[in-house]
This record gives structure tokens, C-alpha cells and sequence, in this order.
């Protein structure tokens, strides 16, 4: 397992497809979508033995490879996974391979620049999932919104360039704040062991002052709030979802907004367990909103994508709720949510983009007694649509409840707020199949449309067989990230139970912290960087 | 008066002297040549390649030299001239900029008619004072540097005579440098009134004993300051900048925002670090206004732009500000950061100069952002190649551009300048847009259809020789982005000793 190295061949086998790519010519474009899909699903496959070697008992980061690489930083080329990163791993090598089948027809214009770009995008997912030091995690961080930049601004929509660099803006913006909390991390780390080292695990024992946990938990926020998005920093996702292409939705709804939520696992929880305790009530309320406004928002929308994009933020603030609950159920509850969100909004975005194919609208006026013409896609929205409102039976249904009883373990008022949006879900949802799907066909352009073709069932229903499995049996998937949630929890519990007094002195601290300007606080640094 | 016999070391000026004699072997060449006559009336030079060929041939064994000098810290003709791992360093930088510079310049400098042997003996010549810049230990030898450097300049920016806009720049270019060098010479005097030596070790010698509450010197060092400020481009010094880099030649544009900037960057940091360390307390406080106001006044002009080479020199202007970040943090991080940071802005500034040569075309006539529309589906290796070197400017993984401002970022906060850091990633989120706006054009826009198609597709024509310096700079990009530990430990070692 050592000598394999498996992670970065996952990573950077994408790129290999790009170099084979590159070397046709741009007329042959079949080839080159075959080229894509078979890259995308070897990798799906060679990620599939991650899974079953995944030793569950331990929370040790597995699959580790190390090497330096810029030594005179103390850099190192320093890649692993854990219950927490393994099954986001794996559902981005699939639904990267989904994604690329799902475009087929889409996309016929420029197809070699487009392949390229969802390869290298999934190098970059891939990259940050396993990262396990911090250079290099924001490396991969970065390079992602390249790709994802070019999908929207050239494949998307009318509006596609002004939703391409506000989403390139908006994300980074975010993270170079991180970049400096990063840096800040690594000479405190090196003050207090005496090494230059950017290892995440490292960072983990450090004991950083409250002051200091406050503003580096603001830094990691920012970057973390942006991505999921967490209201108020949603504004970017709306624009990008309605604009980006039918793949790029999928993608950017199914992975890259888990970069958010996973970011707030590995580095904000661990390494700032102190800051945040103190931001539980800040960080729920902005959920609670996120989840009642964002449905709200859903109701009103009378574009299907545009519909689905809000929901996402919704979703979202649900896995945001149930990680700061800070318990077993619901961290637990909010990582296997961010992979039934995966694969239902991803499923809701791709079958969107089936009826776009077929009438080029997404006006949920346009539609209306689809079932008639596509019963079977009729019935395939309808899985989907329980899937994405936590009906029982299906996935959506196991990680509500687990972070329902998670939030409702924090604070009851919480979790009576976060039941509220539930129920607007399944308004908004079915409102929608209703409009969409039920009833007679009253508009005269659908009343030839075919039903799904064998392509679109072939990346729709890998997705549906997980959408059931996990709503059945979500047993294999828990049981993966039990340990490492358990110890995850430990690990800011310990420092709870430890630092119980010295926090209240700290509380004090930060009072005062707050009402000083930035600038006080560069003079205050050095010196906490010295000590 | 006894007369002291300076100890003469030429092996240590070696890559000096290499350049210097191409440089007039270049000029006689073209001298001693039958002329093709139409390289002087302004129509395409029928003259060879030669000339360029020749200097590069020059640049690259005087940077051959400078690899086989011995390490070590030397001084020598009598305390003027110093040769240690940092002037070492600079000089590779000044060499890589002058090379990729001259490959940049064989076929436009034919395209415009200009393919004289005086265009490459003043780059060269300018790349000498360059040189003596960077390993001068005395005010007077970094003033003999900085004259040459400049004078050299002066007329390369109005080289393309025909042009009314490369004639302002040259006079705008002269007349506010001349200007800026009084201050310097200036500053320079006060600072041996002070003093009574114009070497540096003299200097610091003298402020480490002496009281250096002494306001002359006060004075002095601000002048220094003023003078530096005008040839590095910082704000408020900076308002020559746009029109010089606008109106002059695209490859002298390129040119100088590399070189020359890295050479007054070179003195600037020499002299304040090895001369006036004992002032510190002050000088810091004063650049860190200066960086800031640099930074964001060259990112916030440069994204109202539509001229490209206008938005590069605003551009240009803030990369100096981030520059000046490494500068206020005073650690080895700090120096090593501003090594790291020309040298790799040599190859990216460079790399996009190259590409605004070739859709500039004859004349230099397409030059807007909207010139670029479409391009990546005409040339799609040539709008790839522009994207690599602005992703790089913009500072994003996986390239130069990035791994030299996490340099400089992580010197700023060792030294507890968390909010200048901050400052600083701010201004390169600003400084995202206007680099996207070409991408924009050139991957985002559909030409015009109104457009005739000859217009549509422009032939770009790249010659070898620019194809050599785009796979060089393209390569430094990458190289200096994802492994670059070989050069930060070249850069490491060069830190001054003091």
C-alpha cells in the first residue's frame, strides 16, 4: 500500500488524460470525450480500492505520502486521507466521471478546451481532499478556480463572464485572508517547536491563545464562508450555478462547495477548538438563515436551475448547522449530507440540464405534464426531488435526521428552526414537480419530447443506486467516518474540559480585542510570535 | 598626499567587461557593415538577425561567467566594488531580463525599422549600469551605475523616432529622471556631509559610533529615499510611469520594467541595508506608507486600463509596491523575497511583453484589450502562454508569480507586519480583475462579426526567436512556481550580510 502511491495517482492521472488529449486534433472531438470519460472513470476505479482498504478502526491518516519538496520552508509534498476526506474523495472521482458523460451533447462547441479544463478541475478536488500540508492544500485551492473560471466564462450562459470573475473574485478574496492565516500558523508553530513545517497535523497540537485562535477562526471563516457559501456570502453561487454549464453545476454544487464544509473539519475545528465553541451561536444563526432564506428564495424562483442553485444554500446550512453542533450525530450527519447533497442536487442539476437539451428553457412556465411525454424521467425527478427534501427511504432522509438530532442536542430553539426549512424544501420541491411534471401539457413544443436516452440513464442511475443505499443502508458509509469524527470531537472536547477557566479569563481578552483596531494587533503579534 | 594604488581585481568585473566589449562590438558592426539601405528610412530593415544574435551571444557568456565566479563576499577596487552571492544573484537577473529582452526584439525591431546596431549597444550598456548597480559598495559607483543605466534608457525609449508617443516618453523619461537623480545626488552629498565617506561601510561605520539623530543625514536618507523612489516607480513617485511605458518600444517597455527596476531595487536595498541599518527605526516607517500606497494606487489605476501596455505599467507600479513589502520586513526572508520576486517578474513580464509584441503587430496598433478578442481560438498556444504569464502576475498557484508573493507575504509577517500582509493579498485580489479582463477577451468574447476576416485573423507571426524567449520565460514561470527550491536556496544565500 506504501509503494503504491495511490493518492497521487488518483490526483494526477486526470492530467495524463489531458497530455493524450492534447495531442489530438480538436476536429476529432468524439475521441476526444472518450478520451475524458475513460480517463475519469479509470479513475473512478482506481479510487474504488481506497475504500475497501480503509482501515475504519483508526483515525490515523491513511494512504500517506511524504516526500519534501521545498525544504527551505519546510514544505513537503505530504498527501493522506482520513474517514473524513475518504468518501469526498470518492465521490468526486465519480461524479467527475458523470459530469463528463452528462456533456456530451451538451457541449459540441470548443470540446477539447472544455475536457480539458474538467480534468484539471478534478485534479484540483482530488488535490485539496488529500492534501495533508497546508502549502500545499492552498496550492490546489487556488489552481481549481482556473478551470472552473473557464468553464463558466466560456461555456455558460448570457451572463456567463460577469458570473465567471465575480465567482473567481469572491472565492479568492476569501482564501488569500486564509494564506495569511496560514502563514501567521506557521511561525507561531515555529516559536513553539522550533521547526518551519507546513504539516496540518502539526498545527494540531499547537495551543494558541484565544486572541489569536479569534482572528486566525475569522481568517478560515472567510475563505470556508465563501466557498459553502454561508449567508451573507452566498451571492456569488446563483450566479455562477444559472451561468455554468450543465457539468460545471454539477461539479461546482457537488464538490467544490464541500471544500467549504470540509475545510471547517480539518483545519477551523481541530485547530481553533476554543474560537470555535464561541462561534457556535454565531456560525447557527447564519446557518438558520442560509436554510430558511435560501428556501425561500427557492420558492420564488421561476427558473428551474436557478431554483435548484438556492437550494444548495439551504442544503448547505444544514451541514454547517450539524457540524457546529459539535457531536457525533451531527458531524457525522453533516459529512454524509455533503455527499447526499453531492449526489442529489448534482442528479437534480443533471436532469435539469436533460430537459434544457430537449427545449433549451428553463422556465418552469415553459413545462407542465412532462410525466406524459417522459414518465420515466418523470419518476426519475421524482427519487430525486424526495432525495433532495429527506424523505425517508432515501439518503437525504439519513443526514437530516442525524443532524436534526445533533442540532436539537445543541439547542432545541436551533433545531425547531432548522425543522421549518424542511418543510419549506418539500414546498418548494414539489411546487416545482408540480408545475414541471404533473398535469396536462399545455405547452404545444412538449408534447414531442423524447424520454431519456441510454446515455442519460447511464449516469443517472449510478447516482440513484446511491441515493437509495445510503437511505437504506447507510451503515458502510458511517461506519467509514465513525473513529475519525469520534476523535475529532476528542480533540475539541480535551481542549474544552482543559481550558474551561483559562477561557474565561481569555473571553475577557477578546472583548477588548475586538473593540482594538488591526493595527494594535500587528503590534500585539510579534510578541505572541516571540513568546 | 600619498596616493593610494587601488587593488584592481578584474577577475571580478569579468561579466562587466564581457558585455561592455559586445556592446561596442555591436555598434562597430553595424558601423563597419554596408548598410542595407532601407534599415534607415523607416521601411522593414533587410538587415540580418545578426546583430541581435550577437549580443545574446554576449549576454549568455557573461552569464556563463558569472556562474563560474567564486562564491564569497570580495571587495575590491579599493572598497568601490563588491562581489558577493546578492550582486551575484542580481546580476542574473539583469542578464536573463537583457537576453529575453534581446530575443523579444529581433523582429520588431525589423518590423519597425530600427534594426541598428545602437539598439542593442544600449541595451547592453544598460545592462552594464545595471551591473555596476547592483555590485556597487560605494554611493559613487551606484551613481556611475545608475547614470549609465538611465542614459542608456533615456534614448532606447525614443527609439522608434517616427512615433509621436515614443518621442514624449523619452522626453518625460529624461526630464523627470534627471530630475529624480538630482535628488539622488542630492542625497548622496548630504549624506557624505554627514558622514565624510560615500561608502556604505564608511556610512554605517560612521552612524554606529556617531549620534544618527543628526538631521542632515535625516535629510540625506530621504533623498535617497525620493531618488530610489522615482526609479523603482513607487507612489508618489511614480507619475512618469504609464506614459514612458506606453509610448516606448513594447521590447524597451518589457525591458525596463524588468531590469532597471530590479537594479534600482538592488542599490535601493543595498544602501539602506548595509549602509544605513542604524536608521532602521525610521526608513521602515517610511516605506511602509510607501508600499502600501504603491500597491494599491498601481492596482486601482490599472483597472480603469483598456491599453494593455498602460494596464502592465500600472501593473508594474504595484508589483513594486509588493517589492516594498519584502523591503519594510528587513529580515532574510525579506531580501531573499525581493530576489525571488524580480527574478521571477523578469520571466513573467517579460513572458507578456512577448505576447503584446506579437498581437501588437506592425506599429504597435493593437494594443487594447479588445485587440485581444477571440485570440485564444486563432492562436490558441499564443492566448494559453499569455493566460500562464497573467495567472502568474495575478499570483495564482501553480506558478512564479505565486510562490514570490507567499515569499514576500510570510517575510512581512515574521517580522509582525500582519496588516501590511493583508494589505497586500487585498491588493492581489484587486489586481485579479483587470489581469482576467484579457483573459476575458481572449477566451470569453466572440470577435465581432462585422469584422472582414483578414481582420479576424491577423496573422501573429512569431519568430524563432521570440518562440525561444516565450518557451524560456514560460518555463521559468512553471519551473520557479511548482519546484522551486532550487532558486529559493540560490536566493537564501544571497541575502546581505548585515
Amino acid at each position: 500500500m506504501i509503494n503504491f502511491p495511490i493518492l497521487s495517482v488518483i490526483t494526477y492521472l486526470p492530467l495524463v488524460g489531458i497530455l493524450l488529449i492534447l495531442f489530438i486534433n480538436k476536429e476529432n472531438y468524439k475521441l476526444i470525450q472518450w478520451i475524458a470519460f475513460i480517463t475519469a472513470v479509470v479513475n473512478f476505479i482506481i479510487s474504488i480500492p481506497l475504500y475497501f482498504n480503509f482501515d475504519s478502526r483508526t483515525w490515523a491518516m491513511q494512504f500517506v505520502e511524504k516526500i519534501p519538496w521545498i525544504e527551505e520552508f519546510g514544505i513537503s509534498y505530504h498527501m493522506g486521507i482520513d474517514g473524513i476526506s475518504l468518501l469526498l474523495v470518492l465521490m468526486t472521482t465519480l461524479l467527475s466521471a458523470l459530469a463528463i458523460l452528462s456533456t456530451w451533447s451538451a457541449v459540441t462547441e470548443k470540446v477539447k478546451e472544455y475536457m480539458i479544463s474538467i480534468l484539471f478541475l478534478e485534479t484540483g478536488m482530488v488535490g485539496v481532499f488529500c492534501s495533508l500540508d497546508f502549502f500545499l492544500f492552498y496550492v490546489f485551492w487556488e489552481v481549481m478556480l482556473i478551470p472552473m473560471y473557464f468553464i463558466i466564462g466560456i461555456w455558460g450562459g448570457p451572463r456567463r463572464v460577469y458570473a465567471a470573475v465575480k465567482f473567481f473574485i469572491y472565492t479568492m478574496s476569501g482564501s488569500v485572508l486564509m494564506l495569511v492565516a496560514i502563514l501567521v500558523l506557521y511561525f507561531i508553530n515555529h516559536s513553539q517547536t522550533g521547526v518551519y513545517t507546513f504539516n496540518i497535523l502539526d498545527y494540531y497540537g499547537l495551543n494558541l491563545p484565544f486572541g489569536v485562535q479569534f482572528w486566525l477562526f475569522l481568517a478560515f471563516f472567510l475563505a470556508f464562508a465563501i466557498k459553502v457559501p454561508m449567508f451573507p456570502f452566498h451571492t456569488w453561487l446563483p450566479d455562477a450555478h444559472v451561468e455554468a454549464p450543465t457539468a460545471g453545476s454539477v461539479i461546482l454544487a457537488g464538490v467544490l462547495l464541500k471544500m467549504g464544509t470540509y475545510g471547517f473539519l480539518r483545519f477551523s475545528l481541530p485547530m481553533f477548538p476554543q474560537a470555535t465553541i464561541d462561534f457556535i451561536p454565531f456560525i447557527a444563526w447564519l446557518s438558520l438563515i442560509g436554510i430558511i432564506y435560501g428556501a425561500l428564495l427557492s420558492i420564488a424562483q421561476d427558473d428551474v436551475k436557478k431554483l435548484v442553485a438556492y437550494s444548495s444554500v439551504s442544503h448547505l446550512g444544514y451541514c454547517m448547522l450539524g457540524m457546529f453542533a459539535l457531536n457525533a450525530h451531527g458531524i457525522q450527519g453533516s459529512i454524509l449530507q455533503m455527499i447526499n447533497h453531492g449526489f442529489s442536487t448534482g442528479a437534480l442539476f443533471l436532469m435539469v440540464g436533460i430537459i434544457y437539451e430537449r427545449r433549451h428553457t428553463r422556465l418552469i412556465s415553459e413545462y407542465g405534464g412532462i410525466w406524459k411525454v417522459m414518465p420515466f424521467f418523470a419518476l426519475l425527478l421524482l427519487v430525486v426531488a424526495f432525495s433532495s427534501m429527506g424523505v425517508p427511504g432515501t439518503n437525504g432522509f439519513v443526514g437530516e435526521l442525524l443532524i436534526l438530532i445533533g442540532t436539537f442536542k445543541l439547542n432545541v430553539w436551533y433545531g425547531a428552526v432548522a425543522t421549518i426549512g424542511l418543510i419549506l424544501g418539500a414546498i418548494y420541491l414539489l411546487w416545482m414537480y408540480q408545475r414541471v411534471i404533473l398535469g396536462e401539457i399545455t405547452n404545444d413544443k412538449n408534447r414531442h419530447l423524447s424520454d431519456m436516452n441510454f446515455r442519460e440513464y447511464a449516469y443517472m442511475i449510478p447516482i440513484l443506486v446511491f441515493i437509495i443505499w445510503i437511505g437504506i443502508y447507510p451503515k458502510p458509509f458511517l461506519d467509514k467516518m465513525q473513529v475519525s469524527v469520534e476523535h475529532l470531537i476528542e480533540q475539541i472536547k480535551y481542549t474544552k474540559d482543559i481550558d474551561e477557566g483559562e477561557k474565561r479569563e481569555a473571553k475577557k481578552e477578546v472583548k477588548e480585542l475586538k473593540s482594538k483596531r488591526v493595527k494594535e494587533l500587528n503590534s500585539s503579534t510579534p510578541e505572541l510570535l516571540n513568546s | 598626499m600619498e596616493i593610494i594604488i587601488p587593488t584592481i581585481n578584474l577577475a571580478s568585473i569579468y561579466p562587466e567587461i564581457v558585455v561592455t566589449i559586445f556592446a561596442i562590438i555591436v555598434l562597430l558592426l553595424h558601423a563597419f557593415t554596408p548598410h542595407h539601405s532601407t534599415s534607415y528610412k523607416g521601411g522593414a530593415g533587410k538587415g540580418g538577425d545578426h546583430l541581435g544574435y550577437i549580443s545574446f551571444i554576449g549576454v549568455a557568456y557573461a552569464t556563463f561567467l558569472v556562474f563560474t565566479q567564486e562564491g564569497g563576499t570580495e571587495y575590491s577596487f579599493n572598497g568601490l566594488w563588491i562581489l558577493d552571492n546578492y550582486s551575484r544573484f542580481f546580476r542574473l537577473i539583469f542578464l536573463l531580463g537583457t537576453g529575453l529582452t534581446i530575443l523579444i526584439s529581433v523582429k520588431y525591431v525589423k518590423d519597425e525599422g530600427i534594426n541598428h546596431g545602437e539598439y542593442y549597444s544600449l541595451i547592453l550598456f544598460a545592462t552594464v549600469g545595471m551591473m555596476i548597480m547592483g555590485g556597487g559598495a560605494d554611493l559613487i559607483t551606484i551613481f556611475l551605475g545608475l547614470e549609465l543605466m538611465s542614459i542608456s534608457l533615456y534614448v532606447l525609449a525614443g527609439y522608434t523616432r517616427n512615433r509621436l508617443t515614443s518621442n514624449e516618453s523619452s522626453l518625460k523619461y529624461f526630464l523627470l529622471g534627471s530630475f529624480a537623480t538630482g535628488f539622488l545626488l542630492y542625497g548622496i552629498a548630504l549624506l557624505y556631509g554627514a558622514t565624510g565617506t560615500t561608502n556604505l561601510k564608511g556610512i554605517s561605520g560612521f552612524i554606529a559610533e556617531a549620534n544618527f539623530g543628526n538631521p542632515i543625514l535625516i535629510m540625506g536618507m530621504v533623498l535617497l529615499v525620493v531618488g530610489f523612489g522615482f526609479k523603482i516607480a513607487s507612489v508618489p513617485f511614480h507619475m512618469w510611469t504609464p506614459d514612458v511605458y506606453e509610448g516606448a518600444p513594447s521590447p524597451i517597455t518589457a525591458f525596463m520594467s524588468a531590469g532597471p527596476k530590479a537594479a534600482a531595487f538592488a542599490a535601493f536595498a543595498r544602501v539602506f541595508f548595509e549602509g544605513l541599518p542604524s536608521l532602521q527605526g525610521v526608513w521602515v516607517d517610511l516605506i511602509w506608507v510607501l508600499a502600501v500606497l504603491t500597491m494599491t494606487v498601481g492596482n486601482v489605476i490599472a483597472l480603469v486600463q483598456n491599453n494593455v501596455k498602460r494596464m502592465l505599467a500600472y501593473s508594474s507600479i504595484a508589483h513594486a509596491g509588493y517589492v516594498l513589502v519584502a523591503f519594510v520586513s528587513a529580515n532574510e526572508l525579506g531580501i531573499g523575497g525581493i530576489l525571488y520576486y524580480m527574478l521571477a517578474y523578469t520571466f513573467m513580464n517579460i513572458g507578456a511583453f512577448g505576447i503584446i509584441i506579437v498581437v501588437g503587430g506592425k506599429g504597435e496598433k493593437k494594443v487594447n484589450v479588445d485587440d485581444y478578442t477571440g485570440l485564444a481560438y486563432r492562436h490558441p498556444v499564443a492566448a494559453a502562454t499569455m493566460s500562464l504569464f497573467l495567472f502568474s502576475l495575478a499570483g495564482i498557484p501553480p506558478t512564479a508569480g505565486f510562490m514570490g508573493k507567499f515569499y514576500i507575504f510570510s517575510a512581512a509577517i515574521k517580522s509582525g507586519y500582519i496588516g501590511l500582509a493583508i494589505i497586500g493579498v487585498i491588493n492581489s485580489v484587486v489586481s485579479v480583475y483587470y489581469y482576467l479582463r484579457i483573459t476575458v477577451a481572449m477566451y470569453m468574447k466572440e470577435p465581432e462579426p462585422a469584422l472582414s476576416d483578414a481582420e479576424l485573423r491577423p496573422n501573429l507571426v512569431f519568430s524563432t526567436a521570440m518562440i525561444i524567449a516565450m518557451i524560456i520565460a514560460a518555463y521559468g514561470v512553471l519551473r520557479m512556481g511548482i519546484l522551486p527550491s532550487d532558486y529559493i536556496a540560490l536566493a537564501q544565500q544571497s541575502y546581505l550580510s548585515f
